[in-house]
């Protein structure tokens, strides 16, 4: 027993080594072909980015973009702490407004691609859906999701219009906040909560676990900007990508998971 | 800023009691009784320390969960909803920390001598008599370091702490959850903060832990 133990310690630097030497070796040979473009994404944007991604390595042979999706609050943290990413798009204006205040973006290459609509969802096994948003105060709805308001946009989306019911105070026992809408998706589709808010986009994913109940105003419209960051390497091909985003083929992806125009 | 810090002590202390009680049962029991399968048993008590805390999350997701194995039945039957409630933090807690006191318990059940036990059994001790009065005291120093592990692991427990209970200042954040919602958040300092505390905490609850093994001895 001994025995094997130490010929496997022995043997494993010799296989480290190897692991290492191939990855360099995979990753210089990769970035001598390809043109890497690293894009960190709302979550919200999940499934429809893998498209326009996957969409836009096809029109142009050579270009590999890799995702990286998560609340935009947490990905605006991971931009400070000096992650490199080239091109961001977050779920709203007040994350993008931080960036650009933290000098992180390129100013002039900021727009808004895609703008979406807050909805109110409950399980598809709910008996009954809410049709305003204060019947949420009855006691049919113990617990309500919404994304952390702090960092995750449909958190401030749904702060916002809550407080313009004047339903903050009722309401305030009944939240449990998720790490990124898709969390908040989650939490509704396994009936852990009694409702959750999240965008349309994200209903739509799930149509068999959810029930969109009524969709909510907001004080601010839920539009998505998209930048390049100011410390990108591929700042040629980051204004390609983000050209593609808003070209009808792009949109054409982005309205066919139910995104509309900003 | 306290708050976590309460909640956290709270949450590791009734998980290490919870698994204190588990684990030196079934260490008392593994270590005395040979049957085959032995080994897979073992390793099935020792799974969580090896699993990601996200598995164990996922596992206690789908058992304990409102529409879960044996969840739906807490509810329906009791009305008991474990999922985002600090109670669930203390299962999540007690289930990963678990391994610690069972390993730490059975070493030492195994190195107490058999002969302690044949004696105290000729002089009409019953099983039970001996756990309590040969076995226990004489492993003492190897369960307190299993249970003062546990403890310490318990404070820090994270993944699945975090899908079993969610995120709920005040109810179910504790610091582990708190130092990454800071992070998140872009809040260096408060996260600075909740690093020291814990740190400060942990340590003090090394040092004292390792004084009072010493003065046994």
């Amino acid at each position: 027993m001994k025995t094997t133990t130490r010929q496997s310690m022995n043997r494993l630097p010799t296989r480290l080594r190897t692991a290492a030497l191939s990855a360099v070796l995979l990753a210089g040979s990769a970035a001598s072909q390809a043109q890497e473009l690293v894009v960190s994404a709302a979550a919200s944007l999940t499934n429809a980015f893998q498209a326009v991604g996957q969409a836009f390595e096809q029109s142009k042979p050579g270009a590999k973009v890799t995702f990286n999706f998560a609340g935009s609050g947490p990905l605006l943290a991971q931009l400070q702490q000096g992650a490199p990413v080239d091109v961001f798009a977050s779920a709203d204006q007040e994350t993008m407004n931080k960036a650009a205040a933290a000098h992180l973006i390129a100013a002039p290459t900021r727009v808004d691609f895609a703008a979406n609509t807050l909805v109110l969802i409950v399980p598809a096994t709910a008996r009954a859906k809410p049709s305003q948003l204060g019947d949420l105060t009855g006691a049919a709805y113990q617990r309500v999701s919404t994304g952390t308001p702090a960092t995750v946009p449909v958190g401030r989306y749904t702060a916002n219009a809550i407080e313009t019911a004047g339903l903050t105070a009722a309401l305030r026992p009944k939240w449990i906040y998720g790490e990124s809408v898709r969390q908040v998706l989650n939490y509704v589709t396994r009936g852990e909560v009694d409702a959750g808010f999240v965008y349309r986009t994200d209903a739509m994913i799930e149509p068999d676990k959810v029930r969109i109940a009524m969709a909510v105003t907001t004080t601010t419209p839920v539009r998505y900007p998209i930048a390049q960051i100011a410390t990108s390497k591929q700042p040629a091909l980051a204004g390609e990508f983000m050209a593609y985003v808003r070209s009808a083929p792009g949109q054409a992806i982005l309205q066919r998971f139910g995104f509309s125009k900003p | 800023m306290l708050t976590p810090l309460w909640l956290t002590l709270k949450v590791a202390l009734i998980a290490t009691f919870i698994a204190g009680a588990v684990g030196i049962a079934l260490g008392w029991w593994m270590s005395r009784r040979r049957f085959p399968g032995n080994n897979v048993v073992d390793a099935v008590l020792m799974l969580p320390m090896v699993l990601p805390p996200t598995v164990i999350g996922y596992y206690l997701i789908v058992l304990i969960g409102r529409n879960g194995v044996l969840g739906q039945y807490l509810d329906r039957w009791f009305g008991i909803n474990l999922i985002f409630t600090w109670q669930g933090a203390v299962i999540a807690a007690s289930v990963v920390s678990f391994p610690l006191v069972y390993k730490g318990a059975r070493a030492a059940f195994e190195e107490v001598d058999e002969r302690f036990a044949k004696a105290a059994r000729t002089l009409g001790a019953g099983e039970f008599e001996v756990f309590v009065r040969v076995a226990m005291p004489l492993a003492m120093r190897g369960i307190a370091a299993g249970l003062m592990l546990t403890f310490a692991r318990a404070m820090g427990e994270f993944g699945a702490t975090l899908m079993i209970a969610g995120n709920l200042p005040g109810k179910t954040q504790t610091l582990s959850i708190a130092v990454y919602e800071a992070v998140q958040a872009g809040n260096d300092q408060l996260a600075l903060w909740l690093t020291l505390v814990i740190s400060v905490v942990c340590i003090s609850v090394l040092v004292v832990s390792s004084r009072l093994l010493q003065a046994r001895h």
